[in-house]
């Protein structure tokens, strides 16, 4: 058959399959109100099964280049709706939060575990250096961060935290989101320099929480510093924690990739992770959420303050290690 | 089929066993795209500070999550919601594929643009530049990670009319390479200037003889299957 009459053969129904992606091209809200359009898609797959086809004949025929273009665009049209990817969010995201993060977290506890032991034990060493150290603070800091922070945590403050005149907590609320989730997303991508990136973060932060600790400590303002963490801590740490074993896991497929290739391995575990990254993000949420208006507040008393704090340590451990256990 | 080595094309093999060619994105056509995503974030942040300037702290609040939101959320909503593409990529014309050529979903959006630090990394975008410019389908690191390939969308290109050729047989057979070559040469006429097709014309003296452009648009006309009307 000669190019002209095969076109002219099929124009018809190929002009009615570009109507019909066309369509979904449009969007979400021409799909809906499609009730006129039904007869577009009943037998799509069958539509685009033999556009398919076309292709493949107008190819072994060598019809011209511009006619295999077209049907290799509307090919690739129908190739685009028919397989792309649809999830019910909604679903998805309570079924993440009841079973699937924790499910998550303990099929990747070693190197969870690896970095909680390297940020925490980085952290403790540096907190308990620099309380017994007068002097080791102003190798790790300026003199000038440090009477920051001591003016923050001041006994005789009456609001908690970073300063605030008028205590407007929806400004600090907004400082912590942006400030914290970068930090675990640099965390995260840091994994991608054969870990390294990570382990910067990682110890970075150990060291600079650490040393902030044991310096209120030493000097006697350590009753306003717990107080003011302890309610948000659990969250916050354990999520940069995550973040921090998640890069983790990301440099060890770069650089043991097993049986794969580099990328291919990186590929399967950056698949594999992507709950962790989407559970630790959602933490640091609720921890920005905790501390901007339950960590800054004096009134409560500190017993009540550090109750809340185990309690948020006693559920995310409960959390992690029994939810989603039976499914 | 044939095409040129050095295209830069992706090829994907459908379940229906056809197989399916993408042009890939390169570098100069992503860093404009970027550059009018910037642009657009920029005035969305400055025209949310206006507007929120009479709110004093709870103002910086609200303008702090939504730069956050500019910074990490942006590209991923877009390029879900509009199959691949930020605005920046669609007045390029380029978008976000899985490497078999479906629109990117949550998954593979969240990996390439949640990694994006190391693509900026050391600064100026430089791991991301030389990621794209050394691999096969010139992608950064998080589109390595992701398993995407950014695309260009094909214009619909506009097809010529042949109403006003007279198709015309050549007067000898030819190969199909031969006829490839000329059909592809008629479909071209518009874009190709009339020096540079007479020139063109000239190269297939020794095959038929003397010609024209215009006496090879009437074979291509032929040879594509149209018949001069009795």
């Amino acid at each position: 058959m000669k190019q002209e009459a095969f076109e002219q053969r099929y124009s018809e129904s190929w002009e009615q399959f570009e109507k019909a992606t066309g369509l979904l091209n449009g969007g979400a809200r021409k799909r809906s109100a499609s009730a006129e359009n039904q007869h577009l898609w009943t037998g799509f797959d069958q539509q685009y099964r033999q556009i398919c086809q076309h292709l493949a004949i107008a190819r072994a025929r060598r019809y011209s280049i511009e006619l295999q273009q077209k049907l290799n665009q509307m090919a690739l049209d129908g190739h685009r709706h028919f397989y792309s990817e649809k999830v019910p969010i909604a679903h998805t995201v309570l079924q993440f939060i009841v079973y699937g993060f924790p499910q998550a977290i303990r099929q990747r506890w070693k190197p969870i575990a690896v970095s909680f032991l390297l940020f925490f034990g980085v952290g403790t060493a540096t907190a308990v250096g620099v309380y017994y150290n007068p002097d080791l603070i102003y190798y790790l800091m300026d003199p000038q961060q440090v009477g920051e922070f001591e003016r923050m945590y001041d006994p005789t403050n009456d609001v908690l935290g970073r300063e605030r005149n008028s205590g407007t907590d929806l400004m600090m609320f907004g400082f912590y989101i942006s400030n914290n989730v970068s930090i675990g997303f640099q965390t995260y991508a840091g994994g991608l320099f054969f870990g390294l990136g990570t382990l910067f973060y990682l110890v970075f932060n150990g060291i600079y929480i650490g040393a902030v600790a044991g310096h209120l400590q030493r000097i006697g303002y350590g009753e306003p510093f717990w107080s003011f963490v302890s309610g948000h801590s659990a969250l916050e740490l354990l999520a940069i924690v995550i973040f921090g074993g998640v890069g983790l896991s990301l440099g060890r497929s770069l650089i043991a990739p097993g049986g794969y290739k580099r990328f291919h391995a990186l590929r399967i575990t950056a698949r594999e992770t992507l709950p962790l990254v989407y559970g630790g993000a959602l933490m640091l949420l609720f921890a920005a959420f905790v501390e901007a208006y339950w960590s800054s507040m004096t009134t409560p008393p500190v017993r009540l303050k550090y109750a809340v704090g185990i309690a948020f340590w006693a559920a995310i451990a409960a959390y992690f290690s029994l939810a989603g256990k039976r499914q | 089929m044939t095409t040129p080595l050095l295209d830069t094309t992706l090829r994907i093999e459908t379940p229906e066993g056809v197989e399916l060619t993408l042009p890939v994105a390169g570098l100069a056509s992503r860093a404009l795209a970027w550059l009018l995503d910037a642009a657009i974030k920029a005035v969305g942040l400055v025209v949310t500070s206006i507007l929120l300037s009479g709110f004093g702290e709870a103002g910086i609040g609200l303008l702090l999550i939504i730069y956050f939101g500019f910074l990490w959320g942006y590209n991923v909503l877009f390029e879900v919601l509009m199959q691949g593409q930020t605005l920046g990529k669609r007045s390029v014309g380029i978008r976000v594929v899985h490497a078999d050529g479906t629109p990117v979903g949550w998954r593979g959006a969240s990996i390439r643009n949640l990694l994006r630090p190391v693509d900026v990394f050391p600064g100026c975008y430089l791991f991301g530049c030389l990621s794209v410019l050394l691999t096969k389908n010139f992608q950064r690191l998080g589109d390595l990670a992701a398993a995407t390939i950014v695309v260009h969308t094909p214009k619909t290109a506009v097809r010529n009319a042949w109403n006003d050729i007279q198709p015309l047989p050549p007067g000898i057979p030819l190969t199909v390479e031969e006829q490839e070559a000329i059909v592809s040469f008629g479909e071209r006429r518009v874009q190709i200037s009339d020096a540079r097709s007479e020139e063109l014309a000239a190269a297939l003296k020794p095959l038929l003889g003397e010609t024209s452009a215009a006496k090879l648009h009437q074979h291509a006309a032929w040879l594509t299957g149209r018949r001069a009307k009795t």
